[in-house]
């Protein structure tokens, strides 16, 4: 099959491209972007002008809650949710019930998302054995049924030493450790940053110091073993002081934020808003503000949707009963135009953040327009005024902080190895 | 998911509905609590004990966490408002069984009742059942984690105001853990918005929460400085457990650094007032000579509890408009 995307915006950071200009599909793949290939004859012709066309976006960390959470949202549903906001790969962490530390879960997952079809879903292998930091689990054979990179959820480790042993173990096998890193002992009960929302609301406070602290360590740990590693979700300014040392000195680091963390604050926790009870928490607009330049200037590489679908009740507590987490597959790209749109960020910067710089960490052939990649593409309209409802995200969760919000840019179409899983059709 | 901190408090015209937390209240709607609970405060030396105000309404005290000294007064304070009240400890039932705290609600709101006293161990609970209750339900807070406990901030302005008068002129001292107390922050919210001097909280580094001076408070680590001049002193009971968590080392150690004694007291006003909103730990947080000494109004404090908690809960049903201030009023000031 053929397909020809006419007259879009060709927006590529991968191999710097930003023009106007038509792409041409064919078996899958990326056939040509400008001059149609000699006999090019398309099946299908998609109408792009005044259109975004950027390769498909890459999300490091969305969980899908298949297996052992289907009544919050199932592979079908989220995959589904992906393509409709123009997510085409996505990495799904390692705490799923069962665990994906066996090669069996893994596989299910590929299987499910398979059958699906919508988007590309690639497993984070954990890092220990139940993610209970005392024995490793086989990454070989992790690697071998296709997981990306290792990692240990929200896991804490508390032991350096099997810190330091999964490292070394992870960098034999090849793999990227993907860390979320905050210090148990230092966030104890601790719900929301804390600080000046904290006092106001008598809710326990998750210190700076609890992220530091772990980055810290952790940097010395890759140091001495010099093992890849992505810091995940990063929540404070001092944090990126750390990494962007590390990455001056040389560290093999990269480093994700998560979309919420680029808008919300403590503040937004006014009133015990249970929707804004997510981990690691909502700090200062101090803290918000560096996370924004840090994309600039690359001690941040990705932006993620850090997607955690949750059924009501998850929600409906008093708020340290509640469950951590917010939905945001649906409100990713919208939320980051939102920043080029407000002259925060440039174009570029953006997309490649949501591009090419995470599939570069999930290590995949994803996130550019090369020739012969296959065909992941998203079309966005970036005038497209929507509003963030329960009824309009796509999601089965609808715990989403940004409700009420009204984004501006919209994925039209979505294309997975050249295939159309989503169109736009205007309800009106 | 509800809104601002504040707004959830009051109906259309600015009525109180539900009384959550201090903080957001204008100092009119703080003084009219404690006006009205002047008027009551006569009600329980009469030899008929009650006024007639809320007869025929259903108050269900819901606590999630035990309690004896605010659940009595809050029910002799109903009582004296001629209202019927149904006491539940669920702490022993529902939730232990597995309901979550919406089914427990929605069954309660089935027996008809038309207001929630609410104790609960986590903070916003009282915010999250005020937001999730059917229309013409009234919720007090009675004490919600760390976050409010306003009716025992308010009987203690109360208290504070038959000694001292106006609350313009005063230094208080709020003695203790401020980390966990949820009576710490909503008498600093009560005494700024009535217009206190100064309100100084002083205790060791690891009681005193991070950024509490965004909430208009000087901070003392040293009793003797704190105590100097002041005309209140709030003592907080220190929790056992605390010495267990690594805040303190302890129970001797800490007497010895912030046990008030009537020493240390010398140094503040020769009229300064001590209170405690109890029960108070001898010996730990407060030495015995002064617990029962002149300055304290512990006892006081209870007693005014049930007026403040009878105009509080008048006030939110919107039964003040038909208060017989002769019935009601036997005793003024």
């Amino acid at each position: 099959m053929r397909t020809v995307i006419k007259h879009g915006r060709i927006v590529d950071p991968a191999n710097k491209l930003d023009k106007v200009a038509d792409l041409f599909i064919e078996n899958g793949s990326i056939a040509a972007i400008g001059k149609a290939p000699s006999g090019f004859k398309p099946d299908h012709t998609i109408d792009a002008k005044n259109r975004i066309v950027c390769p498909g976006l890459v999300d490091l960390s969305a969980r899908l809650r298949e297996p052992g959470q289907e009544y919050k949202a199932t592979i079908a549903s989220e995959t589904f949710a992906a393509a409709s906001a123009g997510i085409t790969s996505i990495c799904c962490p390692p705490d799923t019930s069962p665990v994906i530390d066996t090669s069996a879960v893994a596989e299910l997952i590929h299987q499910r998302a398979l059958q699906a079809n919508k988007a590309k879903v690639y497993c984070l292998g954990a890092l220990t054995s139940r993610l209970e930091s005392k024995t490793l689990t086989s990454m070989h054979a992790l690697k071998t049924a296709g997981c990306v990179g290792v990692s240990n959820g929200y896991a804490g480790i508390r032991d350096a030493a099997v810190l330091r042993r999964a490292l070394e173990y992870a960098a034999t096998c090849g793999l990227v450790v993907h860390l979320f890193c905050e210090d148990e002992g230092l966030r104890n009960e601790g719900v929301v940053h804390e600080g000046m929302m904290s006092v106001r609301l008598g809710l326990p406070g998750i210190p700076e110091t609890a992220e530091t602290v772990a980055v810290s360590r952790a940097l010395l740990l890759i140091e001495q073993t010099g093992t890849k590693v992505h810091f995940c979700r990063i929540s404070s300014a001092r944090s990126l002081q750390l990494i962007a040392q590390a990455k001056q000195q040389g560290l093999p680091v990269t480093a994700d934020v998560g979309i919420t963390h680029l808008y919300l604050t403590e503040i937004d926790l006014a009133g015990f808003n249970s929707l804004c009870h997510v981990r690691p928490p909502l700090r200062t607009d101090r803290d918000r503000d560096e996370l924004r330049k840090a994309l600039a200037t690359g001690t941040l590489d990705a932006i993620c949707s850090d997607h955690q679908p949750h059924d009501e009740d998850a929600k409906a507590s008093p708020f340290g009963l509640t469950q951590p987490g917010a939905s945001t597959l649906d409100v990713l790209l919208s939320l980051s135009l939102q920043l080029v749109q407000d002259k925060t960020l440039d174009t570029q910067t953006v997309f490649a953040a949501l591009t090419v710089n995470p599939a570069r960490i999930a290590g995949i052939n994803a996130g550019h327009l090369g020739q012969g990649t296959p065909a992941d593409v998203s079309i966005i309209d970036p005038e497209l005024v929507w509003k963030a409802e329960k009824e309009s995200l796509t999601s089965a969760g609808k715990n989403c902080p940004f409700l009420g919000w009204e984004m501006t840019g919209k994925v039209t179409h979505t294309l997975l190895d050249g295939n159309l899983v989503y169109e736009y059709k205007n309800k009106k | 998911m509800t809104n601002s901190n504040s707004n959830i408090q009051l109906d259309k015209h600015g009525r109180l509905k539900h009384f959550l937390t201090i903080e957001g209240l204008d100092r009119n709607l703080l003084l009219d609590i404690l006006n009205y609970a002047e008027s009551f405060s006569g009600v329980g030396e009469r030899a008929v004990k009650k006024v007639p105000l809320l007869r025929g309404k259903t108050i269900a005290n819901l606590f999630f966490e035990p309690s004896t000294r605010t659940r009595t007064t809050f029910e002799l304070a109903a009582k004296r408002l001629s209202a019927d009240v149904l006491s539940l400890n669920i702490t022993h039932s529902a939730t232990k069984k597995g309901e979550s705290l919406l089914d427990t609600l929605r069954t309660l709101e089935a027996m008809h009742c038309d207001m929630f006293v609410v104790r609960h161990a986590d903070s916003g609970a009282a915010h999250f059942i005020a937001a999730n209750v059917a229309p013409g339900i009234s919720v007090i807070n009675g004490g919600d984690g760390r976050h409010a406990h306003p009716t025992q901030a308010m009987l203690d302005m109360f208290t504070i105001r038959k000694h001292k008068g106006d609350f313009a002129p005063l230094r208080v001292a709020i003695v203790g853990d401020i980390m966990h107390s949820r009576v710490a922050r909503s008498e600093i919210h009560a005494l700024s918005i009535l217009g206190a001097n100064e309100i100084r909280v002083i205790g060791p580094r690891t009681l005193i929460p991070k950024d509490i001076q965004t909430l208009g408070v000087h901070v003392y680590h040293d009793l003797e400085k704190g105590l100097q001049d002041v005309d209140v002193v709030v003592m907080l009971r220190l929790q056992h457990e605390r010495m267990c968590s690594a805040l303190l080392p302890g129970e001797s150690e800490y007497f010895n650094l912030y046990g008030l004694t009537e020493k240390r007291l010398s140094v503040a006003k020769p009229d300064v007032i001590v209170m405690h909103p109890g029960p108070i730990n001898r010996g730990v947080e407060i030495d015995s000579q002064v617990a029962d000494g002149k300055r304290s109004v512990i006892l006081q404090q209870v007693s005014h509890g049930i007026a403040v908690r009878m105009a509080v809960m008048a006030m939110a049903m919107g039964n003040l408009s038909n208060l017989d201030i002769e019935d009601a009023d036997a005793d003024s000031h």
